[in-house]
């Protein structure tokens, strides 16, 4: 197989990561925020759900969530599962693990605002929504980034783990090609790409970041 | 006319009586400061005005409507509406200013009139203007709050409950938090207040400026008011309690 030949199944292996990377951030960032809700909440058993949703996601191997979302529908529930499924499966469980983090990062910001905000707001006559849209979250966002580009970055390391169920991502391909042809190159390839991949994250990343310093 | 009326009011906190049968009513155009030491339930009393914190008991009006009603010894507040519509007739300036510091100068002044108070954009932009102009503040207005001294963004938060057009304004304690020659500034633009006949509620540890400001002075002790009256009569008072703490303050 020529250099060429690799490098374009890489390619279209690097296509997937890359929507599985988009897909599962344009989910969960969202839910996140409503995960953080319930786990803020003033119901006690809605926060007692979150938490213990948080705790399963963050205390259990992705790669074995992948592993139940993709398998449970048959296993428990006798469902034939079609082909498509696979790419389903490996975006709602990476959306509802990353979910269980970003929901811990969204809690941390909002709770170190100072309530100052919050009651200048009310004296202001500005709504619960309109508070929170307006005041709060724009700079629990500044706040949180740091954090927030960390899991990004782990999350286009962690794509990698939809191998487990034969998902034909980058690293899936590249592992194939390199059993097939006896050779590390395909593998060396895939880590220059994810490096890549992360560079550009990393540098996107600093430039939010950048947007965002025009206050204090 | 009475703009605010509080009666009775009692607030604990986890068992602690911080406001002990507060009563305290104030009239259009005046000016009342209130002092007294930490702890002696003055912020706490501010912030069960300005629905920041809820009564245990007593009644709260403004222009003699109810915002907060006692039924049998127990505080029942006016419904959501009805709050939002009496919140219109109070502003509060803060110790700590909470300017929004993610909007400039002038978006913290008309944000609110633009999306609570449905102004057209072009007047709430000249009624900050104008604002802006009055307190010296005219070059700053694309400023960030960081950009500003503590004097500065305090007089922004002046400005922006001004714009609001309250019938009568709070301050908690608005020089605190600022070094002498910042206090200065801020206490100038308050007497300028006073003098076009403001209504004024002041929480302050400036004695001077209580004396030289208020039309009445109330003197806060354990949760109870225990002096009021004219600044000649509370700073000539025979109440020995109310001498030495004026005088601990005043440095004489």
């Amino acid at each position: 197989m020529s250099i060429q030949v690799m490098l374009l199944q890489l390619g279209k292996g690097m296509i997937v990561s890359v929507e599985i990377f988009m897909l599962t951030l344009l989910f969960s960032l969202p839910l996140g925020l409503i995960v953080a809700f319930g786990r803020m909440s003033k119901n006690a058993v809605l926060r007692w759900i979150t938490k213990v949703y948080i705790s399963v996601m963050r205390g259990t191997p992705l790669m074995l969530q992948l592993l139940v979302v993709y398998f449970g529908p048959y296993y428990v529930f006798k469902i034939r599962i079609g082909s498509g499924y696979r790419f389903v499966a490996v975006i709602i469980a990476f959306a509802i693990n990353y979910a269980a983090y970003f929901a811990e990062i969204y809690r941390s910001g909002i709770e170190s605002m100072p309530v100052g905000q919050y009651e200048a707001a009310k004296v202001l006559g500005y709504g619960r929504a309109q508070t929170f849209f307006k005041i709060i979250l724009p700079q629990v966002i500044k706040r949180i980034l740091p954090s927030v580009t960390n899991e990004i970055i782990t999350l286009v390391k962690d794509t990698s783990l939809a191998f487990a169920i034969a998902q034909a991502e980058m690293f899936t391909i590249a592992k194939q090609i390199a059993a097939a042809q006896t050779t590390i190159m395909p593998l060396m390839a895939a880590g220059v790409f994810y490096y890549i991949f992360n560079l550009i994250v990393a540098t996107v990343m600093e430039r939010v970041e950048k947007a965002c310093s025009y206050y204090r | 006319m009475k703009l605010l009326e509080m009666n009775h009011v009692k607030k604990n906190f986890d068992g602690l009586e911080v406001l002990k049968d507060i009563s305290l009513s104030v009239e259009e155009g005046e000016v009342v400061s209130i002092i007294g030491p930490s702890g002696s339930g003055k912020s706490t009393l501010l912030r069960c005005a300005t629905l920041l914190e809820q009564m245990d008991s007593g009644q709260l009006l403004y222009l003699g409507e109810y915002a907060a009603k006692d039924e049998g010894g127990r505080c029942v507040y006016a419904s959501k509406a009805d709050l939002k519509r009496l919140q219109h007739c109070f502003g509060l300036v803060f110790q700590n200013f909470n300017l929004f510091p993610h909007y400039s100068v002038l978006k913290n002044i008309t944000d609110s009139l633009l999306c609570v108070d449905k102004l057209p954009r072009q007047e709430a932009v000249e009624r900050a203007e104008k604002l802006l102009a009055q307190l010296g503040l005219a070059d700053k207005r694309d400023a960030y709050p960081y950009q500003l001294s503590g004097g500065q963004q305090q007089r922004v938060s002046i400005a922006r409950a001004l714009a609001k057009q309250p019938k009568l304004l709070f301050f908690d304690e608005p020089t605190s938090a600022l070094d002498p020659e910042l206090t200065v500034e801020v206490l100038k633009v308050i007497k300028q207040l006073a003098k076009e006949h403001m209504t004024m509620v002041i929480v302050t540890h400036e004695m001077q400026f209580a004396r030289e400001v208020s039309d009445r002075i109330i003197f806060m002790e354990e949760g109870v008011i225990k002096e009021q009256g004219t600044p000649d009569e509370l700073f000539g008072t025979d109440n020995e309690r109310v001498r030495e703490f004026i005088g601990h303050l005043s440095g004489k």
